[in-house]
């Protein structure tokens, strides 16, 4: 009783002796429980075994003058805190490189406490590997200022630092900037993706600020891409901004296209814009990010065939005939409504640009202000489509005639 | 065999400015007819002449487009809904 008493008290005040390593003992006493490979023998694991995960435990600035390809870094201090975000199955083969090979033992004994069975240190490190002639790639770095500044992005295991480089080296084409096009280009320049193309063809009029909120009243008059550019600069620097003041028609819309643009989100604002994006799109196989409004009323969906799902066409095969549209009998459109969509819309773009989660394809929402209602409906793909089935009646752009001039 | 039709925004007008209107039917066809009756200018906005909705214009029951159904021939039940659904094209 009394000595169960004492050992308690002792180990609780700490002065239960602790045996006493030096830094060479404790390196030694990991090696001999942490499995070591050669750099030969860790290449030929990684190419046998594309299973492998490859940890690079070096310090970002290291990180930052040369890496191996695919390797996840975590700098050592971060290791036991951010593992299980990387692997939780502890029996996936691990290996673990830092500069020398003596930071990854220690590393490798860290997440043997943790349960993972398979580890193994690279002998000689990231030097070795150089040594041996094997190829290492210089990795794009974030500068300090972007981490802070994309930092709630890179947090998110979703996202991280490799997520928010690939948003940074992200193309994005934005059709209109207007209603829709505003918050698609506040938040995707906020979001740091990194190459924003603006095509309007308009210049700012007052009666576009109660919801085109790129727009200031000082720029009444100035073209909208013009005043979308000076918008998206002054709130992210690290974005370019590239700029065509052009309508969208069959004559241009493939030379835009083929500038290394990777989605569309479309924005615009009547029919035949639509169509010759739907269909441009289909032909270049890229993703549209469909939004629309009309008064208290949004629709939203992914069009990507490639992804598998259907295309504008598929929905609706043909524009409806001049006048005929329920949409050009009046407009209007309550300003708030446009903020709601295009913000979906830049959801969707973000969601497909990093490949996470389940995009809008085959679906469409559809939002009722009023109602204050979000209902999906399920899109298929159309056999007959006559753009993106197998026998396409559509080959070629069509130029449809204006609908209605009230829509402008 | 009432069934609720959800009437989008820019046809409202034509309804009375009801969100949704219930007619009778027990097929697709009965109730888009059965809507024509009640509010012709609807009738004339999204049916053709032979009373299949234009191309422009979709109908889902039960939130499924009813092309990838029995189209008008889809039977409805009591109680159940019929969305339409018209291509809208603004962003501006």
């Amino acid at each position: 009783m009394n000595a169960q008493i004492l050992t308690s008290l002792d180990s609780f005040s700490g002065l239960r002796s602790v045996t006493e390593l030096t830094k060479d003992q404790l390196i030694q006493s990991a090696r001999t429980a942490v499995k070591e490979c050669s750099v030969e023998e860790a290449r030929a694991q990684l190419e046998a075994h594309p299973n492998t995960l490859l940890l690079d435990v070096r310090e970002p600035e290291e990180v930052a003058t040369g890496s191996i390809a695919l390797a996840k870094a975590v700098p050592r201090g971060f290791l036991e805190l951010r593992i299980e975000d990387i692997e939780r199955n502890r029996d996936r083969p691990i290996i673990i490189y830092c500069a020398g090979g003596t930071r990854s033992v220690l590393a490798g004994r860290s997440l043997q406490e943790m349960g993972y069975r398979n580890v193994t240190s690279m002998k000689g490190g990231f030097g070795a590997w150089k040594n041996a002639g094997f190829p290492w790639k210089v990795e794009q770095q974030l500068s300090s200022e972007q981490k802070i500044r994309y930092s709630r992005h890179i947090m998110l295991p979703e996202i991280g630092e490799e997520g928010q480089k690939r948003l940074l080296n992200a193309k994005v084409l934005l059709v209109g900037a207007g209603g829709l096009g505003s918050p698609s280009a506040f938040y995707l320049a906020a979001a740091g993706v990194g190459t924003l193309g603006v095509v309007d063809p308009d210049v700012v009029d007052y009666s576009n600020l109660q919801r085109q909120i790129l727009h200031r009243n000082e720029d009444a008059g100035v073209p909208k891409v013009d005043s979308a550019e000076r918008a998206i600069r002054d709130l992210n620097p690290d974005v370019k901004v590239v700029k065509y003041r052009e309508f969208l028609t069959s004559e241009n819309i493939m030379r835009i296209l083929d500038e290394g643009w990777e989605l569309v989100v479309d924005g615009c604002d009547n029919f035949q814009t639509r169509y010759l994006i739907n269909d441009a799109c289909v032909f270049r196989g890229l993703p549209n990010v469909h939004g629309s409004i009309f008064q208290f009323e949004g629709q939203v969906s992914v069009f990507a065939p490639k992804l598998g799902g259907p295309c504008y066409r598929c929905l609706y095969p043909e524009p409806p005939p001049p006048g005929m549209a329920p949409s050009c009998a009046e407009a209007g459109v309550v300003g708030a409504l446009p903020g709601i969509v295009g913000t979906m819309q830049v959801l969707e773009t973000v969601k497909l640009l990093l490949g996470k989660g389940t995009p809008l394809v085959g679906r469409l929402a559809q939002f009722d202000a009023l109602a204050m209602k979000w209902r999906e409906m399920k899109l298929r793909r159309d056999p007959e489509c006559p753009v993106c089935s197998e026998h396409p009646t559509i080959t070629t752009l069509i130029d449809y005639e204006a609908f209605c001039s009230a829509s402008r | 065999m009432a069934i609720t039709v959800r009437i989008p925004t820019s046809l409202r007008k034509f309804a009375a400015g009801n969100d949704r209107v219930e007619v009778e039917g027990s097929t697709v066809k009965d109730v888009l007819d059965a809507l024509s009756k009640a509010h012709p200018e609807i009738g004339a906005r999204i049916l053709d002449e032979a009373g299949v909705p234009k191309r422009f214009v979709n109908i889902y029951y039960k939130d499924e487009d009813i092309r990838f159904l029995k189209n008008v021939e889809t039977e409805v039940e009591t109680g159940s809904e019929l969305s339409i659904v018209p291509a809208i094209a603004g962003g501006f």
